[in-house]
């Protein structure tokens, strides 16, 4: 597909670019719609949301008791809802097992708790890998289990959109649900990395 | 279809390699079609069933050379032509060449906060019980369709047991193509990690997903 008028751009800006002139023109798609999306997925939803779902469950036992029980109320309680966020679990990490999300067809991912994937989420090493050898993934992210602890994959093939709530860091008992929040990262609640050490950072 | 999304289990891929403190996005254009396909999709003209069925109906070797952005907008030029609002030559030339389809809704930024965080549920109720029980045995289908499906094969013709009973859902399979919400109820399926990678699969590894009624039989 040519697009001669636009030959000093690269390939994708320029298709792109193109696209989106078309359904601006035919008045399909709103320029300052799109501004407010990305506006929205770079600065308003992104993982702390989930950073303080995951605080609050630590902190919180009766939450805790919520989020398993009905993650999409728990977390909407907290004014995280919508759009790839619409069904969710929580799956809790224990001494015995590690949960692990990919989703092998596609993408999936929650989006309201986490904000959009890393590329590496949505790619076909991870993608392929996940499901027959998480170990060697872990090993990828730096993660080491212990040789008899249980990992359980989850491929969301559905609706349903899963969020790890990562064992609690010893040392922590002084924290309070902000300072919880600063050690639970991304890739802990995909299951591809731990909750923070009190002092270390990722 | 058996096509190339599905990717559990394949080889061959490379590293992960996760780039330290990754940026959002990756180019200008990435943001545009991010925002671009999202908007799109609010018009209600195509499921979100029916776009991930065009991403997968690339050709192999075009799906594993693009990024996922570059997927989203040849799927996203795709639709629109099929669901006559954009033509070929438009696409070609980058303009407009007169009005098109009239979508049956076009977001306005001032609903982008309202409409992101409402979502589009697709839990739906069933009337008929579910069928299955959190305990049961079951086989998946060895089915491969041309069409959508998300039992990936990895799980096919598999013996796992419910681990969740989850209500109604929108089926996929059909949804794709024209077929309707025509609901299932929805299953939590565990297997154990040597059923699905045999013998040399290591202890202690067990692989969920998340299935409809369509894909199961009872397994005794």
């Amino acid at each position: 597909m040519g697009h001669d008028h636009d030959n000093d751009l690269d390939p994708m800006t320029a298709r792109v670019r193109a696209l989106e002139t078309i359904l601006v023109e035919k008045g399909l798609v709103e320029a300052a719609a799109i501004d407010a999306i990305v506006e929205t997925y770079e600065h308003k939803v992104g993982p702390r949301n989930g950073a303080k779902v995951v605080a609050k469950a630590w902190a919180d036992p009766k939450f805790a008791g919520w989020l398993a029980e009905d993650a999409t109320a728990a977390i909407a309680s907290l004014g995280y809802t919508g759009r790839q966020g619409e069904h969710m679990r929580a799956v809790f990490n224990s001494p015995e097992q590690h949960h692990l999300v990919v989703c092998t067809l596609c993408s999936c991912y929650p989006w309201s708790v986490l904000g959009l994937p890393p590329v590496w989420y949505k790619s076909p090493p991870y993608r392929s890998r996940a499901v027959i050898d998480p170990r060697g993934v872990l090993a990828e992210f730096g993660v080491e289990l212990l040789a008899d602890t249980q990992i359980r994959v989850w491929d969301s093939t559905a609706e349903l959109r899963y969020l790890v709530v990562p064992m609690r860091p010893a040392g922590t008992e002084n924290l309070d649900e902000e300072g919880l929040a600063d050690l639970v990262t991304r890739d802990s609640m995909i299951g591809t990395g731990l909750a923070l050490s009190p002092g270390a950072k990722a | 279809m058996n096509g190339p999304q599905d990717l559990g289990g394949q080889m061959g891929f490379g590293p992960i390699a996760p780039e330290p403190d990754e940026p959002l996005f990756h180019a200008a254009w990435e943001k545009r079609a991010m925002g671009m396909t999202v908007a799109a999709g609010t018009m209600g003209q195509w499921t979100i069933d029916e776009s991930r069925f065009q991403r997968e109906s690339l050709a192999p070797a075009d799906y594993y050379a693009s990024s996922y952005y570059e997927i989203w907008i040849k799927a996203l030029e795709e639709l629109l032509e099929r669901h006559g609002f954009v033509d070929a030559s438009e696409l070609s030339s980058g303009r407009a060449n007169g009005p098109g389809a009239k979508p049956k809704r076009v977001l306005q930024a001032s609903e982008v906060e309202a409409v992101l965080a409402k979502g589009f549920a697709c839990d739906r109720p069933v009337e008929a019980q579910p069928r299955f029980a959190v305990g049961d045995r079951v086989r998946t289908a060895n089915r491969h369709p041309e069409t959508h499906t998300r039992l990936p094969r990895y799980a096919r013709d598999k013996i796992g047991t419910v681990e969740a009973v989850h209500g109604g859902y929108v089926f996929p399979d059909a949804n794709a193509h024209g077929g309707g919400e025509a609901p299932q109820h929805l299953y939590s399926v565990v297997f154990d990690g040597r059923t699905l990678w045999g013998a040399d699969s290591k202890p202690g590894l067990t692989v969920s997903i998340d299935a409809w009624e369509s894909y199961l039989e009872p397994a005794g």
